[in-house]
């Protein structure tokens, strides 16, 4: 039930030997990127969110092997070089980190939320459309609604 | 990890067919946003996978000389929304599409899984019963069409038989051209929810009189449902609030709602009443036809 696969993780490229039955999820929590986290393991709470090919995805329901031969990006390649990426410095701008456990995921939602909407001019309403498919327990949604307007309005000046 | 037996990769509809063909017990696996849910509760039904994950040929969406729209079965909810073929001439679908989960289920979640699985809450159903749309499914002895209707036969059953793969839906232009439509999800909540009842309804004006109208329901029987007796009646008659009446009067009559943990038959019937007549209002809205 083995197999190779080649993608690249935060720009870097990786051959892995997976196991056909993991998802991606398993398959990056094994290699040491830990923002992903499983929270239900449905698709319901968006905390194992990652970008394949700039499309957010929840890699909990996702086979490791359709990976093979595409672009992942995790919270963890968002900062470079010590910087944090903008909507990570909006996150921590407006507070909405609390517990935390949903937040890699949410990173990733808001920065495609953010990379598809460069330069238009966007509702709350739409915001929250966009982040639908990630559950904050903590109800920090207010917060993380500003962070996402933050990164948009920077965008626009 | 999940409880897998057995796996194969297809990268060709004809090769997805030979897999399948070969193992009974195979089912196939393309966006996997339900697949993979009944395998991480351990249902045993799915152990055998054939991937038609990364088919390209599935993932076409075109119009044909004649006007026909061709979806292909994998192609997922975002790109169906953001489709210009279907968003200017079917608009239903893309409202159908864009109440599915949230943005990361759209974006690999497919309206063929949507419809194979047979679930009675699709929301791609009742915009494609409205529009008549038609299946086509490949096996090994060739291509079959067949109206989406005849396709469902009860909860989680369609005409689906091992060995075939649902290649595309179809929609003819007679059904779309000069028809508007609408579609309404209702929910508990306004996202990542399961309808508690679908209704989309299409109408077609001639002067002040309905030249053609069709009503389907999710959520309201053992398969998403066309309204036809409901239909029948309203068929010729002059566009006003007598027609709605008639409408909101008669659709129960088409529907089999049952009682679940989800909603009670009783908030079921009440709501697919009032969704009747509201739905249909909007959709002879699109046409011109405004009833205050």
């Amino acid at each position: 039930m083995n197999r190779n696969i080649s993608c690249t993780v935060n720009s870097k490229s990786m051959t892995w030997q997976i196991d056909i039955r993991m998802s991606l999820a398993d398959l990056l929590r094994q290699h040491g990127f830990t923002s992903v986290k499983e929270g239900c393991g449905v698709g319901e709470c968006g905390a194992c969110a990652v970008l394949i090919d700039d499309v957010a995805v929840d890699s909990c329901l996702y086979l490791a092997v359709w990976a093979d031969g595409r672009n992942i990006r995790t919270t963890e390649g968002e900062s470079k070089e010590g910087k944090l990426s903008p909507v990570q410095q909006a996150y921590l701008d407006t507070g909405s980190v609390q517990c935390g456990f949903c937040t890699p995921g949410l990173i990733m939602a808001s920065t495609s939320f953010v990379e598809q909407h460069k330069g238009q001019k966007v509702s709350r309403e739409q915001i929250r459309k966009g982040l639908a498919g990630n559950l904050c327990r903590c109800t920090g949604y207010d917060g993380i609604v500003r962070a996402v307007e933050q990164c948009i309005d920077a965008e626009k000046k | 990890m999940f409880d897998i037996d057995s796996y194969h990769k297809a990268d060709t509809v004809d090769e997805a067919i030979a897999l399948l063909s070969q193992n009974p017990d195979a089912v196939p696996i393309a966006g996997g946003t339900d697949v993979l849910v009944r395998l991480h509760s351990h249902n045993p039904d799915y152990r055998h996978l054939v991937d038609i994950h990364d088919v390209a040929e599935l993932k076409n969406i075109t119009m044909e000389p004649d006007g026909t729209i061709v979806i292909g079965s994998g192609v997922n909810f975002t790109d169906l929304a953001q489709s210009p073929i279907v968003s200017v001439n079917i608009p239903v679908l893309v409202e159908g599409a864009s109440s599915i989960g949230g943005p990361q289920v759209r974006n690999v979640a497919t309206i063929g899984g949507n419809i194979s699985n047979g679930a009675p809450s699709a929301d791609a159903a009742p915009p494609l019963l409205v529009l008549n749309a038609h299946i086509e499914l490949k096996g090994p002895e060739g291509f079959r069409r067949l109206p989406l209707h005849q396709f469902y036969q009860g909860p989680g059953l369609v005409d689906r038989n091992s060995g075939e793969i649902m290649t595309c839906l179809r929609i003819s232009s007679t059904d779309y051209k000069g028809w508007s439509g609408h579609y309404c999800k209702y929910a508990m909540r306004g996202a990542m929810d399961i309808a508690t009842i679908g209704c989309a309804a299409a109408c077609k004006i001639d002067g002040d009189r309905v030249a053609g109208i069709r009503l389907a329901f999710g959520v309201a029987g053992p398969t998403p449902l066309r309204c036809w007796r409901t239909e029948e009646k309203a068929q010729g008659s002059v566009a006003d609030q007598t027609l709605l009446d008639l409408v909101s009067g008669s659709v129960l009559g088409d529907l089999r709602p049952r009682n679940s943990w989800r909603a009670s038959k009783d908030f079921r019937e009440q709501i697919i009443t009032t969704l009747s007549e509201r739905v249909l209002k909007e959709a002879l809205k699109r046409n011109g036809v405004s009833i205050s």
